[in-house]
């Protein structure tokens, strides 16, 4: 790989620890990837931010590069293992918060912009078409290659945090013209509506994807999607398929630049939604904890949910998990007296997968089909998707 | 013997191999107080890899496991070196934070358990002794 003499300097250690330790993370994957050169970002999402996650050990790394690293470019972070102000309210004990503190205040002292959310495109690093980025969180890289049509590789945490200390990262795979074809071409022959049902699609087309060992699919059939569905798809189709990309008929950008796949078809009717479905309903299931969110609830989620908890009580441990910003417009709208009125719990700045809660919960209904792949694997719960509706009505019936 | 592949991260170690056909998964896949590797099922469950040279073919699992090899770097459980088939980027970040030396592109056919083995992570040789 080619490098400028900045590049070479920052690898012999002229900027610093931190910018050679980057240098080497990058050169090196550049040339794994077999990259011609480096190529500017103009934003960075990291994961590994969890305490749970990150360990003592991570921590120390971070703190390593903290002491001399400071990023070049807009840089947020994925959620942590805990709601930064309601902590002692969701149960999280007082050694793990100090631990989850000390990894923000890490990533704080190098400029990081500490949102803590899966959905850094909801809230301020929103990228445009074309765009090059280095995002880790891999709903988040999903939704900005297909929906946004921006640029990124499916990052980890220390490579995104490389990129945003060096402002650049090694042009392959995703950021280069040839690999962003479609590869299987899928027709939908079903109207998919509902951010639990788009979790399904998801969940099918990525299963297929890993048989295949494809990772790019050119849906069809999909006449509208609202951004709550598309990145409920993102999440799962990526978590299923580790799919990075995909293109949709009439609804990404990208659709018509690249020819439509003709060698593979695969089709999708309403018997294989609801079919798939019940894989994501575990029998003899108890469910005692109640989460939405997984992407991050969008303003607009928090408000239908608002809507149809006016006047009711949940009965069951209820979590509406969220980005921080999008907490405070709910706070400002009103929404969120009448959800907390209601007894449900915000919990923005984490998750239902990164927080600390196996053992916690025997079952849990969310509407994401992420969020049942890390119940299951993760947490051991056992799971059920639904509907928004269908989880308020669980909650509250 | 001497084995040419490619250097992923500069170092030079020499110690015991240790050798699986699986894939690993650091995060999950193995302990990193103790260095040994507890995926149930795995050919190298309940081996220690720590000290060792780690030969296998491919990387597995989250991401998380780069963090997972620089634990193992700070408690001193880490493996020596690093020689592996075809390297994925989870392994090349571990490798480069824990500062563990690394080739790829090697036959792992042509090392056994138990060999001494020198791995050179500047030059990307690996020589069976």
């Amino acid at each position: 790989m080619k490098l400028t003499s900045e590049e070479q300097d920052m690898l012999d250690g002229k900027y610093g620890k931190s910018a050679k330790k980057s240098m080497e993370i990058l050169a090196t994957l550049g040339e794994i990837f077999d990259a011609e050169c480096m190529v500017d970002v103009v934003g960075v999402q990291i994961a590994g931010v969890s305490y749970a996650n990150l360990g003592e050990a991570g921590l120390e790394f971070l703190s390593e590069m903290a002491e001399d690293g400071k990023v070049r470019v807009l840089t947020t972070l994925n959620p942590a293992g805990m709601d930064r102000e309601n902590w002692q309210a969701l149960g999280i004990d007082k050694e793990f918060a100090k631990n989850q503190n000390r990894a923000i205040d890490a990533f704080a002292k190098m400029g990081i912009i500490t949102t803590c959310s899966c959905t850094p495109y909801l809230i301020g690093n929103t990228p445009h078409f074309g765009q090059h980025l280095a995002w880790a969180e891999s709903s988040a890289v999903c939704y900005a290659n297909s929906v946004i049509g921006a640029r990124t590789n499916r990052e980890g945490g220390p490579s995104a945090l490389a990129s945003a200390i060096i402002g650049k990262t090694p042009k392959y795979g995703y950021h280069l013209d040839e690999n962003r074809h479609g590869e299987v071409l899928v027709k939908v022959n079903a109207q998919v509506k509902g951010t639990d049902e788009f979790g399904v699609l998801g969940k099918i087309i990525g299963d297929k994807l890993v048989e295949l060992g494809k990772k790019t699919p050119y849906i069809t059939g999909i006449s509208r999607a609202t951004v709550e569905e598309l990145k409920s798809f993102c999440a799962s189709v990526a978590t299923y398929g580790g799919t990075a990309l995909f293109h949709m008929e009439g609804i990404t950008p990208e659709y018509n630049k690249y020819p439509k796949p003709s060698d593979i078809i695969f089709e999708i009717n309403q018997d294989n939604l609801d079919k798939t479905r019940l894989e994501l309903i575990d029998d003899d299931i108890n469910i005692d904890f109640v989460s939405i969110g997984c992407p991050h609830a969008s303003i607009h989620e928090i408000g239908k949910i608002a809507n149809l908890l006016k006047g009711k009580k949940v009965k069951k441990e209820f979590w509406i998990t969220t980005a921080r910003p999008t907490k405070r417009i709910a706070d400002e709208a009103g929404y969120s007296k009448i959800i907390e009125d209601a007894g449900a719990k915000f919990a923005a700045d984490t998750c239902c997968v990164v927080a600390p809660i196996k053992g916690r919960f025997k079952g849990i209904m969310v509407d994401s089909a992420k969020a049942c792949y890390y119940g299951r694997s993760k947490n051991k719960f056992k799971v059920k998707i639904g509907s928004i509706e269908e989880c308020i009505e669980e909650a509250t019936g | 013997m001497k084995l040419s592949g490619r250097k992923i991260f500069k170092g030079i170690a020499e110690a015991e191999a240790i050798v699986t056909k699986d894939g690993i998964s650091f995060y999950g896949g193995v302990d990193p107080d103790t260095g040994k590797v507890v995926e149930v099922g795995h050919e190298l469950e309940g081996k220690s890899i720590s000290g060792k040279v780690l030969v296998f073919p491919s990387g597995k699992g989250s991401t998380v496991g780069s963090y997972t090899m620089y634990r193992m770097k700070k408690n001193n459980t880490a493996p020596a070196a690093i020689v592996i088939k075809q390297i994925d980027t989870i392994i090349a970040v571990g490798c480069i934070i824990s500062e563990i030396p690394c080739v790829d592109r090697i036959d792992i056919n042509n090392i056994n358990t138990g060999q001494i083995v020198v791995v050179n992570g500047s030059e990307g040789t690996v020589e069976v002794k």
